[in-house]
């Protein structure tokens, strides 16, 4: 059957690749640390399962320093020029945009057929493996339409990644961090103290106390699923449902949606708001979060007011 | 009265505000606060260190979207950004405000759909949609600076985070709704994903409104 493990062979290779190009990389401004950086996670995916959680914890730590020193650093991964893509472009035209179909093709035809072939995937995880498969299949197909050199897979993956930084590992991190603090107790804190804040029988003091605590942990915690089970379990349940009579329905789903107003405004929520930043080379970390603030406070007034109104009918 | 956890293991949360407040690495950041969150809660420097290994081990998952870095380089190598931007110079009805409309309820609609993956950050915002509104803003505006063009392509991110946020719920199958059903049951309470669902589409239309009258004023000024 195939599954993650697979997945994680094939990234762990990727990331091998940059560390082996890296390393060859005599203009690279940080070659060692960049090497060992990218070589660091491909151990983690590659041997992560052979290693004890102490030693993944190690490597965690050492990729953190190594990109305190200035891993993974920019070097010199040979594409080609402006002049030669504006050839290139203008000799290609718009089958250009073909192959940027063949990733969206490929999750499209996967989702629907491949739970239907039985064992041979992993019915959990198709969609990660459709992004895999869809990957391959690009890769084969512009080699083959474009013919740059074979080593180009490998350069032009690395000219992104290392645009991308340090940022490359954040989101992953992020997700570690929330199930740190889970194991530190503090779902159960915010659960005792949040109903603190509401006044006895206030329905609209209960209701923006709700959403905004989902905003709020939200945003301190960078994922709405992991603010969901704490607010719902501290006050939704007991004083929105239980206490005010409320329909668990329409609480539950907007509630969640309350949180994912934080989602936009939060820097922990990396693979949204840091990362693109440093995909489209903004000089503000920050950029996509201003650009979005005035949505999600609208939105989030939108979700509470939502709640106010037609959950109490 | 039930009496209060201890609440050292907050001082995690007082470390991740502190440390983005003041801009320090983030990833120094989250491994302070792992920390702090630990010792806080009376563990181990050992087992800190073992339980941020495990978690970061278990979640591999979310680094597995990097895989489209070749295909995007590559794509990218072909003349991709570039054919985008002849595109769009042809196209002068292709306005960044038109461009990031269309795009809002293509995302908005296929994620109600469950294709949450068929676009996104890597997958369409860096090699196309950013290069199209970068290039739509430049042909109306040749005077604008570099912030300018910067904001528009903040917004283009901007704009697949709401067109997926708030669509994706109304899909059954999506992890929050499952969540959410699977709390609710946890509590003794029984509902069917389409009686959540149904209550993601109110605020999605209201994504679209909200959001949709931002990017048609980004096209006025």
């Amino acid at each position: 059957m195939i599954g993650l493990p697979h997945l994680y062979l094939l990234a762990g290779l990727v990331f091998a690749g940059w560390a082996i190009a890296t390393l060859l990389d005599r203009q690279h401004t940080a070659r060692l640390r960049g090497s060992a950086f990218w070589a660091l996670i491909s151990l983690e995916f590659l041997a992560g399962d052979v290693l004890s959680d102490f030693h993944n914890g190690l490597i965690v730590l050492a990729l953190v320093g190594l990109a305190l020193a200035g891993a993974p650093g920019k070097g010199q991964p040979a594409t080609t020029s402006t002049a030669d893509r504006q050839a290139s472009a203008a000799a290609r035209g718009n089958r250009l945009f073909l192959p940027a179909l063949i990733v969206p093709m490929v999750a499209l035809a996967g989702t629907l057929a491949l739970p239907r072939l039985g064992d041979l995937v992993d019915p959990k995880q198709v969609t990660l493996i459709c992004l895999g498969l869809g990957a391959i299949i690009a890769i084969a197909v512009l080699l083959a339409w474009l013919r740059p050199p074979p080593s180009a897979a490998v350069q032009e993956g690395r000219r992104l990644a290392e645009g991308v930084g340090w940022a490359m590992i954040l989101p992953q991190l992020l997700a570690s961090l929330g199930m740190v603090f889970g194991l530190a107790g503090m779902g159960d804190i915010v659960g005792a103290v949040a109903p603190l804040a509401i006044p006895e029988g206030s329905r609209l003091a209960a209701v923006l106390v709700f959403t905004g605590g989902m905003a709020l942990f939200t945003i301190l915690m960078g994922n709405a699923f992991a603010a969901f089970p704490v607010l719902m379990g501290g006050i939704g349940l007991p004083v929105l449902v239980h206490g005010l009579g409320g329909d668990p329905v329409v609480i539950g789903a907007v509630g969640m949606l309350a949180g994912f107003c934080g989602t936009l405004l939060s820097p922990m929520a990396a693979n949204f708001n840091i990362v693109p930043a440093a995909l489209l080379n903004l000089p503000d970390r920050y950029a996509v979060i201003r650009a979005q603030w005035p949505t999600a406070v609208a939105l989030w007034l939108f979700n509470t007011a939502l709640i106010w109104g037609f959950a109490f009918r | 009265m039930t009496t209060l956890p201890s609440l050292w293991p907050l001082i995690g949360i007082a470390i991740v505000v502190a440390g983005f407040a003041i801009r320090a690495n983030p990833l120094a950041v989250v491994v302070a606060a792992a920390f702090g969150s630990g010792l806080g809660a009376g563990m181990a420097v050992p087992d800190i260190i073992a339980a941020l290994g495990k978690a970061f081990h278990q979640n591999r998952y979310v680094s597995v979207p990097w895989l489209l870095l070749p295909v995007i380089g590559l794509m990218e190598r072909g003349g991709l950004g570039e054919a985008a931007t002849a595109l769009i110079q042809r196209t002068r009805s292709a306005t960044a405000s038109r461009i990031l409309l269309i795009y809002l309820a293509f995302r908005q609609i296929t994620a109600a759909l469950g294709l949450t993956q068929i676009a996104g950050h890597a997958q369409s915002v860096r090699p196309l949609i950013a290069p199209m509104v970068e290039a739509a803003v430049v042909r109306d505006d040749p005077a604008i600076d570099e912030a300018g063009r910067n904001r528009a392509k903040a917004m283009a991110a901007a704009t697949d985070n709401v067109g997926i946020f708030f669509g994706e719920d109304i899909f059954l199958a999506i992890a929050s709704i499952l969540l959410i059903k699977g709390f609710l049951e946890g509590a003794g309470i029984l509902v069917e994903p389409l009686q959540l669902s149904v209550w993601a589409i109110p605020t999605a239309l209201a994504a679209f409104a909200v959001h949709g009258l931002r990017l048609w004023r980004m096209g006025r000024r």
